[in-house]
């Protein structure tokens, strides 16, 4: 029974998620309440996670199913705190395109949950459970403003995309398990020695499905309109959080049963991170859209983030943990400035809507500059070290062409951030954006814009914390 | 430990533009802005005098050595100085405090942010050249792309997005694969510090391809022939602080770059890769001189003159020879106080006629004597006649080239005789001649600021053409040691 504590997380989550929903059926006018509560619940699983990740020795629960170690706390603390800040942000947001009702909040707990499933996955079934879960809410979520045709458009394309995804994965799952005679991780390393190759077939599926859910090129697809399509509080939410959890996964699948296969895996993981890259940073070029562009920017860096996981060392995995970490803290800036871009009740999201931008929000525009030369790596600000880490662990390994096609890439695709900038400070201004933005975007656009700018002080910090993380 | 001085001297303007970012960007409050701007970048001039004072020249090794754990079991935070280096930070911050005193006329708007960005830009620079880790080194000599990028495209000319654009992308272009050499050396040799890479050396296998990546990057910032581009569309379209920058300091790091890293790290390759340099270096100098003569942009002309003058640096640091080395660093020093004086001087006249068409002067010189006159200084001096830093660094540079390879010194100096061409030829149609236009009746005389200005350029470009002792103590034992270094190598 004591095992239970090192469940407590997902455990209180769950029952969270009922007294909400109980809490919405009973009391009328309750979404202002449940945000709230919401925000507090994942606030405090945040704290237990955080508490539990000081003593935590590699656990394997349930069968060995569930596996508790640094990896899996650290993810979900991240997981969860990107989540808090995904639900404060858009707080104002909901409330002015009246789509914060009760379902919201719980909707996105939902989801985090089924990440932390994922996260902490050490079975094919479990793994599976856990990203359905995380799915489901997301179709619902995507289409959340359903009087807007382009949400539920989002919505149906992302469930369909998604679903067929799915299928191709379980399609894997079962051939592993034919191949294999078991479900968990262990358990299947350790059959591996005879018929490796029909193995490799189990494993193509699995990725290809893993590639759909972080939108890796070519199973990028749906991005671009789905990002668009959904509310903005959404696409925030899509950027950034559900990355997280299937990443983990990625290196859970990959580094537990098949870290002996690596020969055969790492040239796909090398394509799709590879075209990724290259494919990201040219199909933003053309875009007007900041959604559509974000999505675009989002798939060339997963592909940055997958470049370290083709290592197949701890190094590796490591540079892409900090990769996707850095991630998440310059897009939740971007989103700030975004979610900022207000005028009247009406949100703007296309590249002319910012021209001009620094004549009348110059220190709006200051964190956008900063992000976005982040975000194209231009050190010394944060991106740059994300993307050095990464590109040590690769060319630790040898991998030349790798590294260079990626830096060839991040060349191109300042490109298109360059432009951005160049609409916020060389072109003619537009009609002043409000200006009364609640405490709480200031305060993650301020504290993610420091965090980016001054990152290049401390970079050993995060090193620190990142490298506990030891799963080969 | 001792006072980190070298790391004031980075952090002070970067302390100055926080100052600046906290006031209020009025006109009222431009002039406050001024001073403030002004007084940081003074204060760190005389920081790097002190410590140009301080330096010891009799001995070879980095000294002021700041050397901090940064990114842990990686890299250190490690920053000296040698006799390269120190006259190359006390041109920048010589240089800097011109360039805002020079913004009077040509900004008009957003002061502030210009002189953040000039400040920034100044810390960014001194790093390049304090920075004895190559990490250290990339992080400072990349970040300048940012306030440069800024300066080019918000406070340029008309064609300031295409030029801002094209600035950045070509060099980022050309510095990622240097990047991607720093960490295959770090990779190799197990550290990035410069100090155990000069004592360990690299491996002779791996040199000649690290050797083209740092190339790469050199290359386009230098900026040598045919990836020279993107010079000429930026400075003409940056404001004139942004050139004299841009010309003075900028195009420095590059062949700074050349002496410490690839003639350091790489000797074997430097000596395989000698000809490919010597054959660019001499296209450079017959070719672009041959281009700048038919310019009728003053601002253009002097841009080719630019990479004219960097190809004889090019040439003179590949030569290996104790003269040609030290004649590349005095001709950038040199070019750095000539070019930007004449983008200074370009400026005026711009600020005055908005024009900078050759054809729209001269015969200007009865109307504008004191201008005349110190544009001649310094037209002379771009051309290298003897009694200017000009002729020095030119001198030695085919001295050091007669040493090594004949023909190429020939060569060469009929980039000489070009250069007095076109600048004498500029000179003639800006200054003499018949007075073509009436408007220009109009023009008036250099004011106080900008004769201060051109007076203090021309003071250290005439003395040490007379006297260059000073610059050729500094430098000597470090350069003598770097070719003691290279020839062990080699054999």
């Amino acid at each position: 029974m004591e095992n239970l504590n090192l469940v407590l997380p997902e455990i209180f989550i769950s029952l969270a998620i009922m007294f909400l929903l109980i809490l919405g059926v009973f009391k009328k006018d309750s979404s202002k309440l449940i945000h709230n509560f919401s925000l507090i619940i994942l606030l405090i699983t945040g704290g237990i996670i955080f508490n539990e990740t000081l003593t935590i020795e590699n656990t394997l629960l349930f069968n060995g199913s569930v596996v508790i170690d640094y990896l899996a706390s650290f993810m979900k603390f991240i997981t969860i705190i990107a989540a808090l800040m995904a639900l404060i942000v858009s707080s104002n947001y909901l409330k002015t395109f009246k789509i914060l009702k009760i379902e919201y909040p719980i909707l996105v707990i939902c989801a985090v949950l089924g990440m932390m499933v994922m996260i902490s996955s050490n079975d094919l079934i479990v793994f599976y459970i856990g990203l359905e879960l995380q799915s489901l809410s997301l179709y619902v979520l995507s289409s959340f403003n359903r009087d807007e045709v382009k949400s539920s458009e989002a919505g149906l394309k992302y469930f369909v995309l998604s679903a067929l995804s799915s299928g191709l994965l379980l399609y894997g799952c079962s051939l592993i398990y034919g191949f294999s005679g078991s479900t968990n991780f262990e358990i299947i390393a350790n059959n591996l020695d005879s018929d490796q190759y029909v193995l490799t077939f189990g494993i193509v599926f699995i990725l290809v499905g893993l590639a759909f859910k972080i939108s890796a090129v070519p199973f990028h697809m749906w991005a671009p309109d789905v990002y668009e399509g959904s509310p903005t509080s959404v696409t925030l939410f899509f950027t950034i959080v559900p990355k997280i959890a299937a990443l983990t996964l990625f290196i859970r699948f990959l580094y537990v049963p098949f870290i002996n296969l690596i020969d055969q895996w790492q040239m796909i993981l090398i394509f799709l991170s590879i075209a990724s890259m290259v494919f990201g940073a040219v199909a933003a070029i053309g875009q007007k859209n900041i959604k559509r562009l974000i999505a675009y920017s989002s798939i060339s860096h997963i592909g940055y983030a997958l470049a370290g996981l083709t290592t197949g060392t701890n190094e590796g995995i490591q540079s892409s943990v900090i990769y996707i970490t850095i991630y998440f803290v310059m897009n939740l800036g971007l989103f700030s400035c975004l979610l900022m871009l207000k005028r009247n009740d009406q949100y703007y999201e296309t590249l002319d809507d910012l021209s001009g931008l620094s004549k009348n929000h110059p220190i709006l525009s200051l964190s956008l500059l900063v992000i976005l030369f982040s975000l194209a790596g231009i050190p010394p600000l944060a991106g740059f070290f994300a993307k050095f880490y990464v590109f040590m662990a690769v060319i630790e390994q040898s991998m030349y062409f790798l590294a260079i096609v990626g830096l060839l890439s991040t060349v191109i695709a300042a490109f298109y951030y360059l432009r951005i900038i160049k609409i916020i400070y060389f072109d003619q201004e537009k009609e002043k954006y409000d200006s009364d933005h609640s405490f709480w975007l200031k305060f993650s656009l301020t504290v993610s814009t420091i965090l980016i700018l001054i990152y290049f002080i401390f970079p050993s910090q995060i090193i620190d914390v990142v490298s506990r993380i030891n799963i080969i | 430990m001792n006072f980190p001085i070298l790391s004031s001297l980075i952090l002070l303007p970067t302390i100055g533009s926080l100052f600046l970012f906290f006031s209020k960007d009025k006109p009222n409050n431009n002039q406050t802005i001024k001073y403030v701007a002004l007084f940081t970048s003074i204060v760190n001039f005389l920081i790097s005098i002190y410590l140009w004072y301080q330096f010891d020249p009799t001995t070879s090794d980095f000294q002021f050595v700041e050397d901090r754990q940064w990114i842990k079991g990686f890299i250190n935070y490690k920053v000296g100085i040698d006799g390269i280096s120190i006259l190359f930070i006390v041109l920048t911050t010589f240089i800097t405090p011109l360039c805002i005193l020079s913004v009077n006329n040509t900004v008009k708007n957003r002061l502030r942010d210009f002189l953040i960005a000039i400040l920034i830009m100044e810390s960014f620079m001194i790093g390049v050249f304090c920075a004895l880790d190559l990490v250290i080194f990339y992080l400072f000599f990349e970040a300048g792309l940012i306030p440069m990028f800024l300066i080019i495209g918000i406070w340029g000319g008309p064609r300031r997005v295409y030029s801002a654009f094209k600035f950045f992308l070509y060099t980022l272009l050309g510095s990622v694969l240097m990047l991607v050499a720093i960490i295959s050396i770090y990779w190799i040799n197990g550290t990035t510090d410069v100090v155990k890479l000069y004592e360990l050396g690299i491996d002779v296998k791996y040199q000649n391809l690290l050797w083209l990546a740092f190339f790469s990057s050199f290359a386009v910032k230098t900026p040598m022939w045919p990836v020279h581009t993107w010079l000429p569309d930026a400075h003409v379209e940056a404001p004139t602080a942004g050139s004299v920058l841009l010309a003075a300091i900028l195009l420095k790091m590059a062949g700074y770059g050349f002496i410490r890293f690839s003639l350091g790290l790489f000797p074997e390759a430097s000596e395989t890769f000698t000809p490919l340099i010597y054959t660019l270096s001499i296209i450079a100098i017959i070719f672009t001189s041959l281009i700048a003569l038919m310019q009728e942009d003053m601002k253009k002309l002097i841009a080719y003159s630019s990479v004219a003058h960097m190809g004889f640096v090019t040439l003179g640091i590949f030569t290996i020879q104790q003269q040609g080395i030290e004649g590349s660093i005095i001709q950038m020093i040199s070019h750095g106080l000539v070019s930007a004086a004449l983008f200074l001087c370009v400026g005026v006249v711009y600020d005055r006629m908005h024009s900078r068409l050759i054809s729209t002067y001269g015969g200007i010189v009865t109307i504008v004597p004191k201008y005349a006159v110190l544009f001649m200084i310094f037209t002379l001096a771009a051309l290298g006649l003897p009694g200017t830093s000009g002729f020095i660094g030119e001198f030695l540079i085919l001295m050091g080239a007669f040493k090594d390879n004949f023909l190429v010194a020939v060569l060469a100096s009929l980039g000489v005789i070009l250069g007095a061409a076109y600048m004498l030829w500029l000179y003639k149609r800006v200054v003499f001649g018949k007075l073509i236009n009436e408007e220009l009746k109009k023009l008036t005389d250099l004011n106080k600021s900008e004769i201060v200005i051109l007076i203090s350029l021309a003071i250290p470009t005439l003395f040490f053409g007379f006297y260059p002792e000073p610059l050729m103590n500094t430098i000597e034992v470090s350069v003598k040691n770097l070719i003691d270094m290279y020839n062990l190598n080699i054999n």
